[in-house]
């Protein structure tokens, strides 16, 4: 069965997609950086889905090395996820501009920096499917948290993109924006339990919509019309508003 | 690395009497669970929330929801390594299709692994197969100073005695080492007797004890000569050439549990014919193939059945009496209910084998009866009034489900109760593991 590769394979979500790639039958890297704390999901992944799983280090920071990353996997992939992401602290990113830097490069650099060189190989090979997990903060800026959402825009646009770029190839490239999840990331946060999603439900949501060969899922569902209506705010209202 | 900050949330216990707001914190590495040991006071472990009093309850809780991977299986002896958060569920979802079975099934399948130690938790082969502890080749525990120590019957010995029916208060469950059983088909043969009093039944149970799963059920409604009555239900795994379906439950199954639990509102009337109903749909004798689920895991079908007790919620009056004693004591128990008109939906008796030299598991030889009640005005009045009887007779009550007893009663009917407490303070001088149960009985 073919391969697929899964970037920030820590993530809450990560860790539920890549269950559900591997019950479908899905042979697994799983890529992050400090790759021996991933060790107990890949003898978990083997041992409930009798597929093959290896952990990989990975430092998505790490531009440099991407190429030879990729060019020294043994055995190519035909799909990847790319479920990196880095909330970081909106009101430090004000002030600190490491702190902004590393929101964007994490939530954008990084992502284009690997996914260009997966996509020139899924472009020549004319097949595969490309899976990135971006948000629904890309979809209008706030002032909670505009830094991140403004990286998770450029992915968002950059994955549109790509679609159309590898349209012709036959390559499938789908855009997942979650609402709120209930992921370490947003441990402590105050969600409202009504509208947030559990990491499995995300990955439910995935898994349904990489088989139908969607475009752009949001997660929960209605996250697509919650976020209409807030794109159509006029800016004269939204600037006023709290949200 | 650092303990995650946790959600703030109610949670109870499966009776849905004993409830807690609480922070709970669900750690996905050994490296943030020892941030979690450092930061917190005062903590819990939790798993599926299975146990039905205040055993898991806690400001602060350790859910293991996150800890859930399976680590290692070896084919030839059936050793499965699991990280504590992996439900039972799961590894009958994973193993029965590759011929394997849980040594020990408990009367659910969603019940976590660290608390089906912590609980040392029994099942309908307990006259045989012994508790869940007893299959255990190794268990690793995080101690409350944050130390990583393994333990099972040969190596620390006593962290094992102690933290195997422990109710989480020894340290964090890491993981453990269980050994499967081979199975050949995922059916049992299921043979069910009719018994018309409390006496009939437990000669049936000493009639039966080569069988390798037994269980009664008990209309504790019916009176006089009739106390007591109640259908035994015993299992054997089908062998290869008995179930078509093999080692599948999709192929040849064969639907046989004859009334599914109503969710009426339940009261002595309605108790009393249920019970009725249930004991004469029963004939004599009656043998069937059903699919392993049917047979260990009927609740299960029905999910939130906790909840036909209404908000008020259940509790549940689980004792077991040494043998000798146990007929008398068990026919006074009966009486006692039966003269009070509170009707017990469901009442479950099993003849258990030798207990184990773990100092808080419950299992002892002799018999243990289940009791449910709904939670009524003056109930735990009542169950004061059982302890005694309980006490009268050398018994004690199952901590898992217990809600309400006294740490007077917790301390004369264990009687490793003092060498358990003397152990965990050892251990826990800061009394950092504890539970609004542990609290209540003075551990």
């Amino acid at each position: 069965m073919s391969r697929v590769i899964v970037f920030g394979a820590k993530s809450d979500m990560a860790r539920e997609i890549a269950r559900g790639l591997a019950m479908r039958g899905y042979d697994l890297y799983l890529a992050a950086r400090g790759h021996e704390e991933i060790e107990p999901d890949v003898s978990d992944l083997s041992i409930r889905y009798g597929v093959k799983v290896s952990a990989l280090e990975f430092d998505l920071l790490d531009y440099e090395g991407h190429k030879a990353f990729y060019e020294g996997l043994d055995e190519k992939p035909s799909g990847a996820v790319c479920a990196v992401g880095y909330l970081g602290e909106q009101k430090k990113a004000e002030k600190d501009f490491n702190e902004a830097k590393r929101i964007m490069d994490t939530n954008y650099t990084g992502c284009v920096s690997i996914l260009n060189i997966i996509a020139g190989d899924f472009e020549a090979k004319g097949e595969g499917f490309i899976i990135g997990i971006s948000s629904v903060a890309g979809d209008r800026g706030r002032q909670s948290n505009y830094v991140y959402g403004s990286a998770k825009a450029g992915f968002t646009v950059y994955l549109s993109g790509l679609r159309n770029r590898l349209f012709k190839s036959g390559v499938h490239v789908m855009t997942v924006k979650p609402g709120f999840v209930h992921t370490k990331m947003t441990e402590g946060m105050n969600l409202p339990p009504a509208l947030t999603a559990e990491p499995h439900e995300v990955a439910r949501d995935v898994l349904r919509a990489l088989k139908k060969k969607k475009d752009v899922v949001y997660t929960r569902w209605f996250w697509r019309y919650i976020m209409l209506a807030i794109r159509h705010i006029p800016e004269a209202v939204f600037k006023r508003l709290k949200l | 690395m650092d303990c995650p900050s946790g959600r703030q949330m109610r949670i109870s216990g499966w009776g849905r009497y004993a409830a807690a707001e609480a922070r709970v914190h669900s750690p996905d590495s050994q490296g943030s669970l020892n941030g979690c040991l450092f930061k917190l006071d005062s903590l819990i472990p939790r798993g599926l929330g299975r146990s039905y009093g205040d055993s898991s309850l806690n400001s602060d809780v350790i859910a293991t929801g996150r800890l859930d991977r399976m680590l290692a299986f070896d084919e030839k002896e059936g050793l499965l390594k699991c990280q504590s958060g992996v439900s039972l569920a799961e590894m009958l979802d994973v193993f029965v299709s590759e011929g394997w079975f849980l040594p020990v099934a408990p009367g659910t399948k969603f019940v976590s692994l660290g608390g089906a130690i912590a609980s040392d938790i029994h099942g309908k082969n307990h006259h045989r197969e012994g508790s869940f502890s007893d299959h255990l080749a190794s268990v690793e525990v995080m101690l409350p100073n944050g130390e990583v120590t393994a333990c099972s019957k040969k190596e620390n010995n006593e962290l094992f005695k102690a933290t195997c029916g422990g109710m989480g208060l020894t340290g964090f469950i890491l993981n453990a080492t269980l050994r499967m059983k081979k199975i050949e088909t995922a059916f049992i043969k299921q043979k069910t007797l009719r018994a018309g009093n409390l006496d009939e039944i437990m000669d049936l149970f000493e009639g039966h004890k080569e069988s390798s799963y037994s269980v009664a059920w008990i209309d504790c409604l019916a009176g006089g000569g009739r106390l007591g009555r109640g259908i035994l239900m015993l299992g054997e795994h089908a062998e290869r050439d008995e179930a078509q379906g093999g080692l599948s439950l999709k192929g040849g199954y064969k639907l046989n549990i004859p009334f599914d639990f109503p969710g009426l509102v339940l009261n002595s009337f309605t108790a009393k014919g249920f019970n009725a109903v249930y004991y004469n749909l029963h004939s004599r004798a009656h043998e069937s193939l059903v699919g392993y689920d049917k047979f260990f895991f009927p609740l299960d079908g029905i999910h939130n059945w906790n909840r036909i007790y209404g908000s008020r919620g259940f509790a549940q009056y689980p004792f077991v009496l040494p043998k000798e004693a146990g007929r008398e004591g068990c026919r006074r128990i009966l009486h006692k209910i039966g003269a009070s008109g509170r009707g017990a939906f469901l009442a479950v008796l099993k003849l258990f084998g030798r207990g184990n030299e773990n100092l808080l598991s419950f299992p002892m030889e002799g018999y243990t009866l289940a009791l449910d009640f709904p939670v009524t005005r003056n109930l735990f009045k009542f169950f004061d009034e059982m302890d005694e009887i309980v006490l009268a007779y050398g018994g004690r009550l199952y901590l898992t489900k217990d809600v309400r007893m006294s740490g007077e009663m917790f301390r004369k009917s264990y009687i490793d109760s003092a060498r358990f407490m003397e152990y965990k303070h050892a251990l826990d001088k800061a009394g950092k593991f504890r539970s609004l149960q542990s609290r209540r009985l003075g551990i």
